[in-house]
């Protein structure tokens, strides 16, 4: 490299490689993350048939404007008639809603504990409670939601241990119900709370606790004013790291669920995989997308404002 | 420590804990009850590695893991370089969303609409497009844990080499990236394990003749509890605290492997 660089190209350098960094990632994820979206939506708005791709209309790229217009006038909205208008897909969607925030709230009470535990624990010990951590949320999902079959059903493990102290007489009905279904979330989703809220815990300047503690205050209303207010960045980063996932959860109602478990996720996949019907597996997509709009955007500011206050 | 404090961690970790110890200690028992003890055996790990279909399916796994977790390395590495060392360009807030979606995005949604793709341009379902979906949602995590480390990087010594007139693909190539390699090491291993750990997403996008490790082990366990996925999920509980280890290793913080 020669130092004697005129100048202009030395300015044109740095932004030229700055959109070369950029576009492998952006092209990538265009293609493989926007564009499906984009063709989900279209087919949302198609009728199911029997051929494959097992819908229509199909779109003819080669038909020209023509091709375009027939194709939009034969569009239909039956699909979102049929979401609007079945009680099945309202109950589903209620009940993804009421599932993912109860068990975001429960997530939330267990999580703020642990979280504030593992940043007062001592200082050596702390690399290994969050390797502790790490490991469940590393390890298979599914190996997570099987290992509580055993331990839920009648014959489980549960309610051996339960009949054995003499709690109960006859085995809890547990597996496949929206109680199980509730354990499995908080159980598989606990990680994802506890890591972020750990991490800005972690970095609260102990003498702000110590100054509250000198002009007088009580451990509870240390934590109170103090600890929880600055460490709600974190709070509401893991709860919307929870809720999104959890309203379209699949593994964890399928499993854990009894058949009036509904959630969106799970009758999403029994209209593609059971019913084989595409455009409404289609159109619950983009309900699901619909109401996770907002929590998205929520948690991309909520990354942000946590990312500027690591600096 | 503090009564409170102990309390709390001892639960939490209990809870966390004690599912996958239950089913690990089964995975050595004698009776193919899963639920009644019959004594110590190691008969489940001789079944499991008679078990073709899933030795077959563990090995689609780890190929389609080693490649999708290559790419979604490649694609981060440069996804948090775009957004941490040339920061400010017009667009940065959807470029942002771009990255950290697939994340979040419900596994149904991703699936689905990834199909939906591969059908619509007329690509034959199978190992290559579980590759591509997996390096999408994989690229995101990749540039979090990349992206965590170039915030703490110094700047200065970046600086310090293009002073001395190295141009900026050899600042990269000297400074930037034998710098950066631990945590590019240990987002390629959080690539890896989400691939291998994917059941929905693969799924929906792979064909016949390309089952994953998860598709066999969810039709199994779809059938009830059974001694033989209790040993699977043994053999791969031990294989991913090993990576953890590895990645906790090379990051030296482990927080920031979350």
């Amino acid at each position: 490299m020669t130092e004697a660089r005129p100048k202009p190209a030395a300015a044109r350098g740095p932004r030229l490689l700055a959109a070369l960094v950029r576009l492998p990632p952006l092209l990538w994820l265009g293609a493989f993350f926007l564009v499906p979206f984009a063709i989900t939506l279209k087919i949302s708005l198609s009728e199911p048939a029997t051929a494959m791709p097992p819908y229509l209309p199909v779109l003819d790229w080669q038909g020209g404007l023509e091709g375009w217009t027939s194709f939009l006038e034969a569009l239909h909205f039956g699909n979102y008639e049929m979401l609007a208008s079945d009680a099945l897909y309202r109950d589903a969607a209620l009940s993804s809603l009421l599932l993912a925030l109860s068990a975001t709230g429960l997530l939330a009470c267990i999580g703020t504990p642990l979280a504030y535990a593992m940043a007062r624990a001592p200082a050596r010990l702390q690399p290994l409670l969050v390797a502790l951590l790490v490991v469940p949320f590393w390890t298979s999902f599914l190996i997570r939601v099987y290992a509580w079959i055993a331990i839920l059903k009648p014959e489980g493990l549960l309610n051996a241990a339960l009949l054995r102290i003499g709690l109960i007489r006859e085995p809890l009905e547990l597996l496949n119900t929206q109680a199980a279904v509730m354990i499995g979330l908080v159980y598989a989703y606990l990680p994802f709370m506890v890591l972020p809220l750990y991490a800005v815990t972690s970095r609260i300047d102990p003498s702000l606790r110590e100054a509250a503690s000198d002009l007088g205050a009580s451990p509870t209303r240390i934590f109170w004013t103090v600890t929880l207010p600055l460490s709600l960045p974190g709070l509401v980063a893991g709860m919307l790291l929870c809720f999104i996932p959890m309203v379209g959860e699949f593994i964890i109602p399928d499993l854990l669920g009894g058949s009036d478990t509904l959630m969106l996720g799970r009758v999403l996949w029994s209209e593609f995989f059971s019913n084989r019907d595409w455009p409404l597996a289609s159109a619950v997509a983009i309900l699901l997308l619909v109401i996770l709009v907002g929590p998205v955007v929520l948690f991309r500011e909520a990354e942000t404002r946590r990312g500027e206050a690591a600096r | 420590m503090t009564a409170f404090t102990r309390t709390a961690l001892v639960l939490g970790l209990a809870f966390l804990y004690a599912p996958i110890l239950v089913l690990v200690v089964f995975s050595f028992n004698a009776s193919s009850l899963v639920t009644v003890w019959g004594g110590f055996s190691t008969r489940w790990y001789g079944v499991l590695l008679d078990d073709a279909p899933l030795i077959a399916a563990a090995w689609v796994s780890l190929r389609v893991a080693l490649m999708a977790a290559l790419v979604a390395t490649i694609l981060g590495t440069l996804a948090a370089l775009a957004l941490e060392r040339h920061g400010r360009f017009r667009g940065r807030g959807p470029f942002t969303a771009l990255v950290y979606a697939p994340m979040v995005m419900p596994e149904v949604i991703t699936g689905l609409s990834l199909l939906l793709l591969f059908v619509g341009i007329g690509l034959d379902r199978g190992l290559a497009t579980i590759v591509i979906a997996h390096a999408t949602f994989g690229t995101g995590f990749v540039a979090v844990v990349v992206g965590a480390r170039l915030k703490g990087l110094d700047r200065s010594l970046e600086e310090a080499a293009a002073d001395l007139g190295a141009g900026p693909a050899r600042v990269f190539r000297t400074v930037t990236l034998p710098l950066l390699a631990p945590a590019v090491a240990a987002g390629f291993l959080l690539a890896f394990t989400l691939s291998l750990d994917d059941l929905v997403i693969a799924s929906f996008v792979s064909g016949p003749g390309a089952t994953t490790l998860p598709m066999r082990l969810y039709s199994q366990v779809r059938l009830g509890v059974n001694p033989e996925i209790n040993a699977a999920s043994t053999l791969l509980i031990a294989l991913v605290s090993l990576v953890v280890l590895a990645a906790s290793r090379l990051l030296g913080r482990p927080d920031a492997a979350a």
